[in-house]
């Protein structure tokens, strides 16, 4: 374990200042650095009140698309006597991404407290939490303190005294990395294969159940009791305009302090590797880095200096994602990275889009032979027109997963694949 | 092995601890099967979600789930053999064949990757001397390869049962074997985790 991280740049720790202390994940602990007062503070007031004050943050989900949570929240229906749900996303298993697991594992009482206040917002009846089955101690840490805050009155029946019930279970998943698409989630959740549905049905017309249900990411609830006790303009004092706050960083790959950071958002990536993480570990130069998870694009060594905000990364030509750089230095293979990036979505593809079932394998076949020295003239068109045809077309986006580390690693470092080929194919080619 | 469990809580249950015990009878006619079953009944809607709670709850007593005990399930939750069979297959973490009593993954997703894990996984399956997914000879060891594991950071990451192993390098392989070998709970004293 390697928590607190020592750092050269400041870090903002706002969500993450309590990991790392052993006490807080106890309710005694967690009360004693302030827990459960925005709970008390949300009673008080109307679930319009709070989705606005969390609508005003400019809060945006963190597990990977980046949608507002207020508004998110604004689309449950009002008043319409169906039973509600919120389902907390925790699944993590974007590779590169880890930050979700510290929140769990140190403040699970935090999560908690998230998970309470949006249900409030939502009108939920009862929050979810999925977490991903091989998370065991994890998850062991969070059972433990939800036992606590039931015990305590602050989970079930008439909350802190109030006339408010919400009930809080924890659902393990069980090895699939689709279970966090949230779709997926629900169907997993139901007790179906964890298989994405096309949507509409949105999630906040018929979700989990068949009833309004809103999912929601660890890290996104785990920013909502801070937003609410010190309010929106006290979030964003951080970021950007469209992209608000604080936010975690999971950094991991070639690097001397690899780990979970938290940032203000809108830091030079440059920075984020090289001050903080202490650049790679061989003090070689970067050759590539993808910035939000194994799903978003390649960027190659000289294009560090991008903002990291959702626009910045965005206009960088990847994404921020998950926010889960993955830094590969100058000896790194990347037909050998790219390959084993595509394998993990080739197994994990659930099966039911054609593109994808098909795709993601042909891609591995194709990178395996490419690798081994018996690429084929014709290979790098088809990975090209590959791309094409899983971009777009399928129910959920594990297709276009694979597509965006595969065609920029194709457009920016080209010559690693050439040079892996006969000489003969490709001036053949 | 009864014991009261939080109805909030029944559905996240450990389930590689591989305690290997046998069911005293039908599963869900125990004692304890009684008690996780209407537990996790209390938490959903509908009966079929308690669906993976309950063969997690199997896995955990047994190690593994084999085709009777779908069955068993079925009727618990009023489902087919056929559909809890194809729940019990599309999710990685079900064992459908017996493992070693410690289960060994090795995660060797990108960040892993970059981090030397293949020489990890080679050490793991050298050391215990199996192939990938048989059970060695002494009953011990089962050594796969894993997806995403979700410690990144910490690579290489290897879980062994229900815990975490993290910055492994194939030079510490032969000692986290050795002390595997010699522990009555691989899973809960070889953790080095939270």
């Amino acid at each position: 374990m390697s928590f607190p991280h020592r750092s050269d740049l400041e870090v903002t720790t706002r969500l993450s200042r309590h990991q790392g202390e052993a006490e807080a994940r106890t309710l005694d602990g967690w009360r004693a650095r302030g827990g459960y007062e925005a709970l008390r503070r949300s009673l008080d007031m109307s679930p319009a009140e709070i989705t606005e004050v969390v609508k005003d943050s400019g809060l945006r989900g963190r597990g990977g698309a980046g949608f507002p949570t207020g508004l998110k929240w604004s689309f449950m229906p009002k008043d319409d006597g169906k039973p509600h749900y919120l389902c907390c996303n925790a699944d993590e298993s974007e590779p590169g991404a880890f930050k979700d697991r510290e929140v769990i594992r140190w403040t699970p009482h935090l999560l908690i407290e998230g998970c309470l206040i949006a249900s409030r917002a939502i009108g939920a009846e009862h929050a979810y939490i999925y977490v991903r089955g091989e998370f065991f101690e994890e998850t062991q840490v969070l059972n433990a303190a939800v036992v606590e805050a039931y015990e305590a009155g602050l989970a079930g029946e008439g909350i802190l005294g109030s006339s408010w019930s919400c009930d809080v279970t924890i659902h393990a998943g069980a090895g699939a990395y689709i279970a966090g698409e949230e779709t997926g989630l629900m169907n997993s959740l139901m007790g179906n294969r964890a298989e994405p549905w096309a949507k509409p049905p949105f999630p906040a017309q018929a979700g989990a159940f068949g009833m309004p249900t809103t999912v929601n990411n660890v890290e996104t609830l785990a920013a909502v009791p801070m937003i609410l006790e010190n309010g929106a303009d006290w979030y964003r004092q951080w970021g950007s305009e469209q992209s608000p706050g604080t936010k975690l960083w999971s950094c991991s790959g070639h690097l001397v302090r690899p780990g979970n950071y938290e940032f203000a958002l809108g830091l030079p990536l440059s920075d984020i590797i090289f001050d903080a993480c202490g650049g790679t570990p061989s003090g070689k130069p970067v050759k590539a880095v993808i910035p939000g998870g194994s799903s978003t694009a390649f960027l190659s060594g000289d294009e560090l200096d991008c903002a990291t905000t959702y626009e910045g990364l965005a206009e960088a030509g990847s994404a921020l994602g998950t926010a889960s750089p993955i830094v590969m230095d100058e000896d790194t293979d990347i037909v050998a990275a790219m390959r084993r990036i595509a394998q993990f979505y080739a197994h994990e593809s659930c099966g039911q889009c054609v593109q994808c079932r098909e795709g993601t394998s042909w891609v591995v076949r194709i990178l395996q032979r490419i690798e081994a020295g018996d690429g084929r003239p014709s290979d790098i068109d088809t990975l090209y027109e590959l791309c094409e045809q899983m971009t777009g077309r399928t129910i959920c986006v594990l297709a276009d997963s694979v597509v965006f580390p595969l065609e920029s690693s194709l457009d920016k470092f080209r010559a690693d694949y050439e040079a892996l080929m006969k000489p003969s194919l490709v001036a053949a080619g | 092995m009864s014991r009261r469990i939080h109805p909030a809580v029944v559905g996240a249950q450990p389930f590689q601890l591989t305690a290997r015990e046998t069911f005293d009878g039908p599963i869900f006619e125990t004692a304890e099967g009684k008690h996780r079953l209407e537990a996790a009944l209390s938490r959903y809607p509908t009966k079929q979600a308690a669906l993976l709670p309950m063969l997690g709850f199997v896995q955990s007593v047994k190690g593994w789930i084999e085709p009777a005990d779908m069955v068993e399930v079925a009727e618990a939750l009023d489902l087919t053999p056929a559909y809890v069979h194809s729940i019990a297959t599309f999710y990685t973490m079900y064992s459908k064949h017996p493992v070693g009593r410690h289960f060994v993954q090795v995660c060797t997703n990108i960040s892993c990757h970059l981090n030397r894990a293949e020489e990890v996984l080679r050490g793991f399956l050298a050391e215990t001397g199996t192939r990938e997914g048989e059970i060695s000879e002494d009953g011990e060891f089962t050594v796969i390869e894993a997806e995403c594991l979700g410690a990144c950071g910490f690579a290489t990451v290897v879980q062994v049962n229900d815990r975490y192993l993290e910055d492994v390098t194939p030079e510490r392989v032969p000692e986290i074997v050795a002390g595997l070998r010699g522990s009555r709970d691989g899973g809960s004293e070889a953790g080095d985790g939270a």
